[in-house]
C-alpha cells in the first residue's frame, strides 16, 4: 500500500476545563472547503471545540460528519446549538445551518478574534483557493480578493509537489528550509508546468530540499503578487492550511519585509473561518432574540 | 530553392523538407530531455529520407518555442508567422488559424498570402493546450488517443466548473465516482478546452474559413467541440502537426516574394 | 467604510479581475443587464450584521473572466463600467 503524502492529519479537540452547560449560547460555525472541512463550537463567543476533517465528496454528508465529529464526547446534541451559520464553498449544503455568510465575513471575524483588533491584513490560503482580505479592527471587511481558478498558491498545488516528491505535506516547509543556498525559484507559476520544470531538476541531480526550496520559493512570489492588490498592512496573519507550511510563510514574509503575527496557542489556523462563522452565529442569535 | 523548417514545439519536434511549394519529406520526434540532440536526430532522418544532405538545404528555418536551440538554422520566425503560412498554403481560404499544441494554444488571423495581421496567445497556463487533455486522460485512465473517440460516443453534455488543470483533475475523479459515463466525462473535458480557445479566438473575431492545426487537432472529439463552441466549421489538414514548420520552410520564399 | 470585493485572478497568463465597490454600488443591477456573456449578478452579501444587495461576479464566471470577458475588450471601457452611474465597477485586465 503506497503512502499517501499529501494526507495531512485529521483530528478533533475540545478546550479543556469548560463546561458548556454554563454558557447562555452555544453558538456554532461549519466552514465546508473544497478540500477539508472545519467545525467550531461557541460558548458565548468563545472557543469551545472543533473538528478538521477532509471534505467528501457530497457536501451534506461532509456538514453532517464534521459536527458530529466535533461534538464527539461533549454531551452536546444538535438542539442545544442555538444557532449555526454555514460558510466556505459548500455553505449552502449544510442542511441543520440557521443561515449561510459568505467567507468574506467569515474569515476575517475569525482572525480579528485568534489575534485581536491589531490586525489588518489576513492571508487565506486554502486547499483549492488563496484569499487576500484586508480588515479594520472590528474585523469588518474592507477588500476582499479570492482567486480560486488557478491551483498556484493553493493547498492542492502544494499537495501535488509532495506527491511528486515523495515526501509528507507536513515535511514539505521544513525540508525546504534545509538547504544551504536558496535556490532560484521554478519559473512557472502554473502547478503543471512547474511540476515538469521539478522533474526535469531532479534529472540534473537536484536533491529534493532544493526542489522544494525553489517551488516554495515560487509559491511565495505568487502568493505576494496576490496580497499587492490589498497593500499588505502591519499587523498581517495567515490562515488556512499553508500557515503550517515554514518554507513558504518564511520566504513570503522576506518578500514583504515584515512577519505575519506567530499562530496563536490552543487555535488552529484552519479554523479562522468557522470561528467567524460561530461568531456570527452568537451575533445574529442574540438580535433574534432580542427582537423576539 | 530547397527549404526547411524544424518545428521545436515544447514535446514533438517536427521537420519539413519543402522544394518549390512541394514538400519532400517530414519528421516527427518526442523532443524529451534533450531537446537539441533529438532534433540533429529527426533532422538527419528527414534529410535521407529525401535524399539529401545538409548542404542540399538554402535555408533552414526554425520555430517553435525551444527555436533559439534549433540545430543548424539559418533563419527564424514566430510560431505565430508560421502558422499563419502553414495554414494559407494548405487552404487558401484561411483566414483564423487555431494552432492549439501541447503547451500552449494560438488564434492566429492572416491574407490570403499568409501573412499574419494579429494574433491572440493562450499560454502559460495549461487548461488552454494539450497538456489539460493528456492530464485528463490519465485522471480517466483512457489512453489519449481513445479520448477523442470516446467523447464522440457522449449521451449528454455534463458541464465542468474547474478551469486549472489540476482542479478539473480532482473533478474528473468526482465524476467518476458520482458514475458518470466515461464518454460523457471525455466530453465534458473536450468541450471545456474548446470553450477556452473558442474566447480566446472571438478576441481575434472569427473570420472564415477557420482552420485548426497542432497536434490536439488530430483529437476528432476537440474538433467536434471546437466547432460546436466556434458555431463555424473547422478545416483540418490531414497531418496537422506538421503545419507550423511547413510555415517556417516557406517562409523565406515569402520574403523573396516568390509564392 | 468602503468593502471592495475583487472577483477574478492571476495565473501565469496575466491579470484578470473585476471589482466591486460594495458602498458604492447602489443595487440598481444596471450593469447584470449591461453584460451580454451573464458574468453579473445581485447576490445577498451580510456586510456588518446587515444583508445588502450587491452586484457580483457569478461563482462560475469567477474562474474564467479571462474568457468570458475578452470580447467586450475590458482594456478600454467595457459595457457594465459604462452602465454604472456610482462607478462602483472596475475591470482590470492585464494580459502578459
Amino acid at each position: 500500500m503506497s503512502k499517501e503524502y499529501w494526507r495531512w492529519p485529521e483530528y478533533r479537540r475540545t478546550v479543556p476545563g469548560k463546561d458548556w452547560k454554563d454558557a447562555k449560547v452555544v453558538s456554532a460555525g461549519v466552514d465546508i472547503g473544497s478540500v477539508s472541512s472545519k467545525t467550531v463550537i461557541m460558548t458565548d463567543g468563545e472557543l469551545y471545540a472543533y473538528s478538521i476533517m477532509r471534505t467528501g465528496s457530497s457536501s451534506p454528508d461532509s456538514a453532517q460528519k464534521a459536527m458530529d465529529w466535533a461534538l464527539e464526547g461533549t454531551g452536546i446534541k444538535l438542539d442545544d446549538i442555538k444557532y449555526t451559520v454555514g460558510t466556505g464553498y459548500g455553505r449552502v449544503n449544510v442542511p441543520f445551518a440557521n443561515r449561510a455568510i459568505t467567507e468574506i465575513a467569515c474569515h476575517a471575524r475569525g482572525a480579528n478574534y485568534i489575534w485581536g483588533p491589531t490586525v489588518r491584513t489576513v492571508l487565506d490560503m486554502g486547499g483549492q483557493d488563496c484569499k487576500a482580505i484586508h480588515c479594520d479592527e472590528r474585523g469588518k471587511v474592507t477588500a476582499f480578493l479570492m482567486n480560486d481558478k488557478c491551483a498556484a498558491g493553493t493547498g492542492r498545488g502544494m499537495e501535488v509537489f509532495a506527491d511528486l516528491l515523495s515526501v509528507s505535506i507536513e515535511e514539505v516547509g521544513s525540508m525546504s528550509l534545509s538547504v544551504e543556498k536558496e535556490p532560484e525559484p521554478v519559473s512557472s507559476t502554473c502547478v503543471v508546468f512547474a511540476k515538469s520544470e521539478a522533474v526535469g531538476l531532479l534529472r540534473k541531480g537536484w536533491p529534493k530540499d532544493m526542489v522544494l526550496a525553489a517551488y516554495c520559493s515560487a509559491m511565495a512570489s505568487r502568493i505576494s503578487e496576490l496580497l499587492e492588490k490589498i497593500k499588505v498592512e502591519k499587523d498581517f496573519v495567515i490562515t488556512g492550511g499553508i500557515a503550517k507550511n515554514v518554507g513558504v510563510v518564511k520566504r513570503l514574509e522576506d518578500i514583504i519585509g515584515f512577519k505575519a503575527l506567530p499562530m496563536k496557542e490552543g487555535f488552529d489556523p484552519m479554523t479562522a473561518g468557522g470561528l467567524g462563522a460561530a461568531l456570527f452565529a452568537k451575533a445574529l442569535y442574540e438580535r433574534s432574540a432580542q427582537a423576539a | 530553392m530547397i527549404t526547411a523548417g524544424i518545428d521545436m514545439g515544447a514535446k514533438n519536434v517536427k521537420v519539413v523538407i519543402l522544394e518549390d511549394n512541394k514538400i519532400l519529406s517530414k519528421g516527427m520526434i518526442l523532443g524529451g530531455f534533450d531537446q537539441k540532440a533529438s532534433a540533429e536526430k529527426v533532422f538527419n532522418e528527414t534529410l535521407q529520407k529525401a535524399g539529401l544532405s545538409r548542404n542540399n538545404i538554402e535555408h533552414v528555418v526554425a520555430t517553435g518555442a525551444g527555436k533559439d536551440v534549433a540545430p543548424c538554422a539559418n533563419g527564424e520566425i514566430s510560431m505565430m508567422g508560421a502558422d499563419a503560412l502553414g495554414g494559407a498554403f494548405l487552404f487558401p481560404s484561411a483566414r483564423t488559424v487555431i494552432d492549439v499544441g501541447a503547451e500552449e494554444g494560438r488564434a492566429v488571423k492572416c491574407d490570403e498570402e499568409g501573412k499574419m495581421l494579429d494574433f491572440v496567445i493562450n499560454e502559460r497556463c495549461a487548461a488552454g493546450a494539450g497538456t489539460f487533455v493528456e492530464a485528463m486522460s490519465r485522471a480517466l485512465e483512457v489512453k489519449l488517443e481513445e479520448m477523442g473517440p470516446l467523447a464522440l460516443k457522449a449521451q449528454k453534455a455534463v458541464p465542468m466548473n474547474a478551469q486549472c488543470t489540476i482542479f478539473a483533475e480532482s473533478e474528473v475523479v468526482s465524476l467518476i465516482h458520482a458514475k458518470t459515463p466515461k464518454a460523457d466525462i471525455s466530453r465534458a473535458i473536450h468541450d471545456a478546452i474548446a470553450d477556452r480557445i473558442a474566447s480566446m479566438t472571438r478576441r481575434l473575431g472569427v473570420q472564415r474559413d477557420v482552420v485548426l492545426v497542432g497536434g490536439v487537432a488530430k483529437n476528432a472529439g476537440f474538433i467536434e467541440s471546437l466547432k460546436r463552441a466556434l458555431g463555424v466549421d473547422l478545416l483540418v489538414p490531414d497531418e496537422p502537426d506538421f503545419v507550423g514548420a511547413l510555415g517556417a520552410a516557406l517562409a523565406p520564399m515569402r520574403k523573396n516574394g516568390e509564392k | 467604510m468602503h468593502v471592495i470585493v475583487h472577483y477574478g485572478y492571476k495565473d501565469g497568463s496575466g491579470e484578470y479581475f473585476i471589482s466591486v465597490d460594495t458602498d458604492k454600488c447602489n443595487s440598481c443591477g444596471d450593469c447584470v443587464e449591461a453584460c451580454p456573456a451573464g458574468v453579473l449578478e445581485m447576490i445577498t452579501m451580510m456586510i456588518d450584521l446587515e444583508d445588502e444587495l450587491v452586484a457580483a461576479v457569478t461563482e462560475e464566471h469567477r474562474k474564467k473572466i479571462k474568457y468570458s470577458c475578452a470580447p467586450c475588450k475590458p482594456e478600454k471601457r467595457p459595457p457594465c463600467v459604462s452602465a454604472c452611474e456610482q462607478e462602483a465597477i472596475t475591470h482590470t485586465w492585464k494580459p502578459l
